[in-house]
């Protein structure tokens, strides 16, 4: 399975470095949607400070729906999903593989998105463990979550449109979560913020082991 | 010898509709069959549910000794398919996706680069990403995966599709060689005197079963040439 999903993650990073569809349409959205939030709030500094956190986020949560269906039109070409299957390659494998690519994308977009933040909101993280460990398990929450309904709207014509209907209610824990652990990180109290790993880990990890479980059956029915 | 694929009575769906409406079907070992018959015939369904990639949901369906019925997948990495259009990633190069092919099979990469100057995809053409390629270098380089991984049965749907007159003699060549090294071929046509002369056995579908199976000339062709000859498409 862990080789199998090296090989599938392996694939589909190459696709992109490739493609440059991550690096020319979904960072530039991510990037365009803060500065757009920024124009909405106004110059004031205390006003975007407040609200950097949840915006980043919000960009991050967007991202992802944009990286997930990007994840599956690798696979859309006529006979690749048929490939897929005939391959061999055990379907967990193709679910870790797959979550893998997506969460390496969101990372490097994190770390855009920071970079574009900083300078637009004049925000500066205090205590830097928490929102890494924050980021680490929201990433892989959205990827993992992401790629499960990324599956199961797959085989639909309707899936652009329809993945987000599906994912975005889903990941609003993610969404909360992670604002409220990186706001505890930016401004503090730490304490407030550590709380809200409680969520993000258990999230991370059950859409980690039901991707596992179920990514091979939805495969075959989707 | 057990045959490598037995249908009795197959019954396979296409959303609620039957696309194989009972289908009895025998291929023996080292054997070449073709599948001819109309659009809508039910040959496409018929290849992939040989591939375990279609359920079939009455009848029995053994291939290559497991009962499709019971566990589809366990045939799925003993079977080579080139369906109607090459499962190639357009941004990996030629040589990459047969690399991944080989990888994701469990075999070793080293196989590439002799299967793809086996179909004569070389040099820079190898070095080209696959949706720069032509259409009939496309299926040339699919057909690289079936010659690298070596399955037990290929399945070729339409593989004369789009491809020149060195390249139709290349997949014969290529079938012949599959079944001197004990595989078993099945492949859909449109073109029924192509399918008769390349095959032993030419199945006619229609209406999503077998209507007529008629003996074909491969065999013969075969001896004619001295049984090691080439080209006999």
């Amino acid at each position: 399975m862990w080789r199998d999903a090296l090989l599938v993650a392996g694939k589909d990073l190459r696709i992109e470095l490739r493609s440059r569809v991550a690096l020319w349409q979904v960072l530039p959205v991510a990037v365009l949607s803060l500065v757009l939030y920024a124009f909405a709030l106004g110059p004031a500094r205390h006003t975007l400070a407040a609200a950097a956190p949840g915006l980043f986020w919000l960009a991050v949560l967007f991202s992802t729906v944009l990286a997930t269906q990007r994840s599956f039109a690798i696979e859309s070409g006529e006979g690749t999903r048929d490939g897929l299957r005939v391959s061999g390659i055990d379907p967990a494998g193709v679910f870790l593989g797959k979550a893998a690519a997506v969460a390496a994308e969101l990372a490097v977009l994190q770390v855009v998105l920071w970079a574009a933040m900083t300078l637009l909101f004049g925000v500066h993280i205090h205590t830097a463990w928490l929102a890494i460990v924050a980021s680490f398990l929201a990433t892989i929450g959205l990827a993992t979550a992401g790629t499960l309904y990324g599956a199961l709207s797959a085989g639909l014509r309707v899936r652009e449109t329809l993945l987000p209907l599906l994912v975005l209610p889903v990941l609003a824990p993610v969404l909360l979560a992670a604002s409220r652990a990186w706001s505890g990180a930016l401004t503090g109290p730490v304490s407030s913020g550590e709380s809200w790993l409680r969520i993000l880990g258990p999230f991370a990890a059950v859409y980690l082991v039901v991707g596992i479980v179920l990514y091979g059956p939805l495969l075959e029915t989707a | 010898m057990d045959p490598v694929v037995l249908l009795r009575g197959a019954v396979a769906l296409t959303g609620r509709f039957p696309a194989l409406s009972g289908v009895d079907l025998s291929v023996a070992a080292g054997e070449v069959v073709s599948v001819v018959g109309a659009n809508g015939a039910g040959k496409t369904t018929l290849l992939r549910v040989c591939a375990g990639l279609v359920p079939v949901s009455s009848g029995e369906a053994i291939v290559l000794g497991v009962d499709l019925r019971a566990d589809p997948s366990a045939v799925r990495r003993r079977v080579g398919l080139l369906g109607h259009a090459p499962s190639l990633y357009d941004e990996l190069t030629a040589a990459e996706n047969v690399r991944f092919a080989l990888r994701a099979a469990g075999l070793g990469a080293d196989r590439a680069t002799p299967a793809l100057e086996r179909v004569g995809i070389t040099g820079r053409l190898a070095k080209t990403v696959a949706g720069g390629l032509s259409a009939g270098q496309r299926r040339r380089v699919a057909l690289s995966v079936l010659v690298a991984r070596a399955p037990e049965l290929w399945l070729l749907d339409e593989p004369h599709a789009g491809l020149d007159a060195g390249a139709r003699n290349l997949l014969s060549d290529l079938v012949t060689e599959a079944v001197r090294s004990g595989a078993s071929v099945m492949f859909s046509s449109h073109e029924s005197e192509v399918a008769a002369a390349m095959s032993d056995r030419r199945v006619t579908m229609s209406g999503g079963r077998v209507a007529d199976v008629t003996s074909g000339g491969r065999r013969a062709k075969l001896a004619a040439v001295g049984e090691g000859g080439s080209h006999v498409a």
